[in-house]
């Protein structure tokens, strides 16, 4: 029995082997390691698109393979190696957690390129990208400072990294070109992906006064809550209109396609190099939702905004900047704020009455 | 007409022997029926799952890794369920382990501290792990609570201890905020045993854990009472022997073994700590602990399958898309298949049929 | 204080499903039998109600196949340790990891659908007091079911002899076999009854709470229902209490970290559990020699012959 069992497995094997060693020879394999399920309506959402975007970009010239659902701990280390072993000569791991994982697999096989989403360690052959989401941050404060009555905001958090922190000094700074005194609760939900608690989040700030909600969370839950409660609310990383039909201002979308697309013809001609980017509306990683459920003011301004970023005629983080308590911060960037600086941010600015959780 | 379950007189033996071949066996009857109903050829998905990973050095070690705190906590629980003590917090022992010996990691990073480092670490998990273990312990034994209740309660606990700690104090500094220490230094990490691969030295302690355990069950007077505190409670109180102190002794080496597990997972293969720093490894070492039978040789060989089904999950859903989520069907079918066959050792069927008002006995 | 009545009103929504799963465990754990795999069933239910509003556009549809599927995963529970005499603990656990790759399965279609969400009750006046009349009179099906249920177990409990012979079968199984009781069955049907509340728990979560599904998304529920079982002493009328209590900590903690109070979230989160334990062990010591559990709890029975 046990001879037949050997026996099958090795016309098994030879029949695999012979089938990569074919595909190998025409294909690039391009591999993802996603964090969440890619039905989760956001973060890894917007990744898959891109990969779709891929896949009808190159047809037959690559060929992807995807794992969803990787935890940040141990285990990420071995389905970055074995995306590798099976071939992926471009993989992207789209999460901060996978950074020292992947830069373990990346100098154990230099010959395969790595690109690690939204982290700040790179090698000859691991690139950084990320997307500057607070320029979309900064946006949406214009917008909810005008739309906002009672001049308070819902503010749902995921973890305070720089990241996040970035966002809401963006938020309330462009609020606070409207309106000088606008005001921000802020809740952390401690998870980038906890629809009930992201639920029962939007429905304290609400209760407390709140009533344009923003999310730093990757659940259409609050986007819900706040259309069932006629508030108003920005989605997040996707469209989350659909949840949200009157209540959407709009959403910051997570647009990988174009640097997916540039980073595999890059790979394909042989002129792959490490680097560090980082986009924002300019280079379209980061695009607007639709302007919607707002009066044509708002919208005009919005876009007026929109377009003088876009431009760089307009710094989100502008100096001179304070702040919580009162004392201009440092200017490493000329007339703004230097990229280190946003991407190690962990302050908050004058106008925010509450403290990173921390410190 | 009724069918009845009955005990045998006596434990079959045949059936001992057969029972995990005949689970196996019915799990890949029933998983061969999920794969096709997923579209999925059958017969090349369990290729994938069971013989792939076998077939090259680097899943083989992949296998140790996994199987290595996996096999070391069972081992522990194991002691802990023989002797009727029903210790469902190794995952927060595991996390608390961990921690402790993080501790020392963090606080002698960068300081050119000296090859004591890594034993100290260790040690410091085992102890952590082992004291946590004792308060769902001493609550059984001084005020008579459930310990299956209090230990659960307390892994999540420790799960936001954790979270907690690594958002917090002990946050890299050089880290821009994110939730994890910084990677401990080479003389607080785990080494490794052969280049390349990611084997480390756990995987030897916890073959060690295995003879011990093996010594200790089969050969000493302890390893001895713990099991007939288990299997005749009434006859270890004629014995002598005291239940009170043997659950709290199992527990404290439960505990110890999953401590050292998770500073030894945390040193090793992960190299820092942060939150999500186990994948469920001590839920998951329950059932290698039943899957095992509670035997230590059987722990191992039920580890390293169990790990087996892990790696073959996740190579399965590079070449064939098979999502994880089949994996873990497959370990509660394999689990089920397992406890119901091994009940056969114990017990029995009868085919019972009505008796017509014949007076058995009326005498 | 409309923000009295805005916090009310999510701690029962938060604290609905925990009270059905929970009253659900407690009826099969009274019956003597320890079932650990709530989670998994709730899960479950979680996939298969959302699946089945989605498909028909019911909510009544939709909890029903939350609680079919619940009751479904429960019989293989049942089957394992009444017919098998299998180890309960080992087996419920199983079901869990069972439960939640089934849920993964089985939703894996459903993810990105939305649906529409169950009505809440309105009657007209009534439903507009100022303060109770949301709270009383605004709810969705689901909570008054969930407070119904509550009274109907303590009434079956307490009043009925069947819930006598029950509760007789979790605290000393070899007596009433002695008696002539139908043990086994007995416990099957209370671990169904289980089930089936532990699936329409699950099924709550998509068809009111948050409607669009997402695989895992009872994120523990199913334990704390267990710890709930605990901590109300296996009575029917603390468990509302504590219910309410352990949905009023989730709730609490996320409002003071609105209002800036700078309490770390971890420890509000971990207070449920703590509370819990030292629960249990003031309970325990209450009674002499031992706990108030049902004294058969956990045990197996095979009935002689």
């Amino acid at each position: 029995m046990r001879k037949i069992l050997i026996a099958a497995a090795a016309v098994m094997l030879t029949a695999g082997a012979s089938l990569f060693s074919a595909s190998a020879a025409d294909k690039l394999k391009v591999g993802f390691i996603y964090l969440g399920p890619i039905g989760d309506l956001g973060w890894t959402y917007q990744h898959e698109l891109a990969r779709q975007a891929l896949v009808k970009e190159f047809g037959d010239k690559i060929e992807t393979t995807y794992l969803e659902n990787v935890s940040e701990g141990p285990d990420s280390e071995r389905s970055i190696e074995q995306l590798v072993r099976a071939g992926n000569k471009l993989i992207f791991t789209t999460s901060f957690g996978y950074m020292e994982p992947t830069l373990k697999v990346a100098k154990k096989y230099p010959n395969v390129h790595f690109e690690h989403a939204t982290g700040y360690k790179r090698d000859k052959n691991m690139s950084t990208y990320s997307g500057r989401f607070y320029e979309g941050r900064y946006i949406q404060g214009i917008i909810a400072a005008k739309m906002s009555k009672s001049g308070v905001l819902g503010y749902i958090g995921s973890f305070p990294i720089p990241e996040v922190i970035s966002g809401i000094n963006a938020t309330i700074l462009g609020a606070q070109t409207i309106n000088p005194n606008i005001k921000v609760k802020i809740i952390w939900a401690n998870s980038w992906f906890d629809p009930g608690k992201e639920a029962d989040a939007a429905k304290a700030l609400l209760d407390q006064g709140a009533d344009v909600i923003m999310q730093h969370t990757d659940s259409p839950a609050a986007m819900q809550i706040a259309s069932e409660r006629g508030k108003l609310a920005f989605g997040q990383d996707s469209e989350m209109i659909k949840f949200g039909p009157k209540a959407q201002l709009t959403s910051i979308m997570d647009n990988w396609a174009p640097y997916y697309i540039d980073r595999v013809k890059a790979e394909l001609d042989g002129k792959w190099a490490s680097e560090d980017t980082w986009g924002g509306l300019k280079s379209k990683l980061v695009v607007m939702a639709p302007y919607t459920n707002m009066p044509d003011d708002v919208k005009k301004l919005a876009e007026d905004t929109q377009a003088a970023i876009t431009d760089g005629k307009l710094f989100p983080f502008k100096c001179p900047i304070l702040g919580q308590d009162g004392k201009e911060v440092e200017c490493k960037g000329g007339d703004h704020l230097a990229d280190g600086q946003v991407l190690g941010m962990n302050f908050y600015v004058k106008g925010i009455d509450d403290k990173i959780p921390g410190k | 007409m009724q069918l009845v379950l009955e005990k045998r007189a006596e434990r079959s033996n045949t059936i001992a022997l057969v029972s995990p071949l005949i689970a196996i066996g019915l799990t890949i009857v029933t998983m061969s029926i999920l794969f096709a109903i997923l579209k999925k050829n059958p017969i090349s998905a369990l290729g994938v799952y069971f013989i792939d990973p076998l077939t090259d050095s680097y899943s083989l070690q992949e296998i140790a890794v996994k199987a290595t705190p996996l096999v070391m906590i069972a081992i522990g629980l194991s002691l802990c369920y023989l002797a009727n003590a029903w210790n469902i917090g190794a995952e927060g022992q595991f996390l608390v382990g961990a921690v402790a010996g993080s501790w020392l990691a963090v606080k002698t990073q960068g300081t050119d501290a000296g090859h004591w480092v890594l034993p100290a670490m260790l040690l410091l998990g085992a102890a952590a792990g082992a004291l946590y273990a004792l308060i769902p312990a001493i609550c059984k034994v001084r005020f008579g609570a459930s310990e299956i209740l209090t230990s659960l309660m307390l892994v999540y606990v420790a799960d936001l201890f954790l979270d907690y700690l690594v958002r917090g104090p002990w946050r890299d500094p050089a880290g821009f905020n994110f939730p994890t220490t910084a990677e401990f230094d080479p003389v607080a990490t785990v080494p490794v045993l052969i280049e390349g691969g990611r084997l480390h030295l756990g995987a030897i302690i916890a073959l060690v854990v295995v003879a011990a355990a093996t010594v200790l069950l089969g050969r000493t007077i302890k390893g001895f009472e713990i099991r007939v505190v288990g299997a005749a409670p009434r006859a270890a109180r004629f014995g002598g022997f005291n239940s009170k102190q043997l659950v709290l002794l199992t527990f404290a080496i439960s505990g110890a073994l999953a401590g050292l597990a998770g500073i030894i997972e945390v040193a090793g293969p992960v190299g820092h700590l942060q939150p999500g720093v186990s994948p469920g490894y001590g839920f998951t070492a329950i059932i290698v602990a039943f899957l095992g039978r509670l035997n230590p040789i059987g722990i191992l060989i039920a580890g390293l399958f169990l790990a087996l089904t892990f790696i073959g999950g996740e190579q399965a859903q590079i070449a064939m898309k098979i999502p994880l989520d089949v994996t873990k069907v497959f370990q509660g079918i394999l689990l089920f298949y397992v406890l119901a066959c091994d009940s056969l050792i114990l017990y029995r069927f009868r085919l019972i049929f009505p008796s017509r008002q014949v007076s058995r006995g009326a005498g | 204080m409309e923000l009295a009545e805005a916090i009310i009103l999510s701690v029962l929504a938060a604290s609905t499903p925990l009270l059905i799963a929970a009253t659900g465990e407690l009826v099969t754990e009274r019956s003597g039998v320890l079932n650990l795999g709530v989670e998994g069933m709730m899960i479950v239910g979680a996939a298969c109600g959302f699946g089945g509003a989605w498909l028909t556009g019911s909510t009544i549809i939709g909890a029903l196949c939350g609680i079919f599927a619940g009751t479904l995963l429960s019989l293989a529970f049942a089957a394992m340790t009444l017919g098998l005499a299998v180890n309960q603990v080992a087996t419920g656990l199983a079901l869990t990891i069972l439960g939640i790759g089934l849920s993964g399965l089985i939703g894996a279609g459903f993810v990105g659908e939305r649906i529409t969400p169950a009505p809440h009750l309105h009657i007209p006046f009534v439903t507009d007091i100022p303060l109770v009349g949301r709270i009383l009179f605004g709810e969705d099906g689901f909570v008054y079911l969930s407070l119904a249920l509550v009274i109907a177990v303590w009434l079956f409990l307490y009043r009925t002899r069947a819930g006598l012979v029950l509760r007789a079968c979790g605290d000393n199984h070899i007596s009433a076999h002695a008696l002539g009781y139908p043990v086994l069955r007995i416990r099957m049907f209370a671990v169904m009854f289980g089930g089936a509340c532990a699936g329409l728990a699950g099924a709550y979560l998509p068809l009111a709470y948050t409607p669009f599904f997402i695989p895992g998304m009872t994120a523990g529920r199913g334990w704390i229902a267990l710890a709930l079982v605990v901590f109300s002493s296996w009575r029917p009328g603390r468990l509302v209490i504590g219910a309410y209590l352990f949905g009023a900590v989730t709730i609490l903690q996320l409002h003071a970290q609105g209002a800036g109070l700078g309490i770390p979230s971890q420890f509000m989160s971990a207070l449920p559990y703590l509370a819990t334990v030292i629960v249990l062990v003031l309970i325990s010591r209450a009674r002499t020699g031992g706990s108030t559990a049902p004294a058969a709890l956990g045990t197996v029975f095979v009935p002689d012959r």
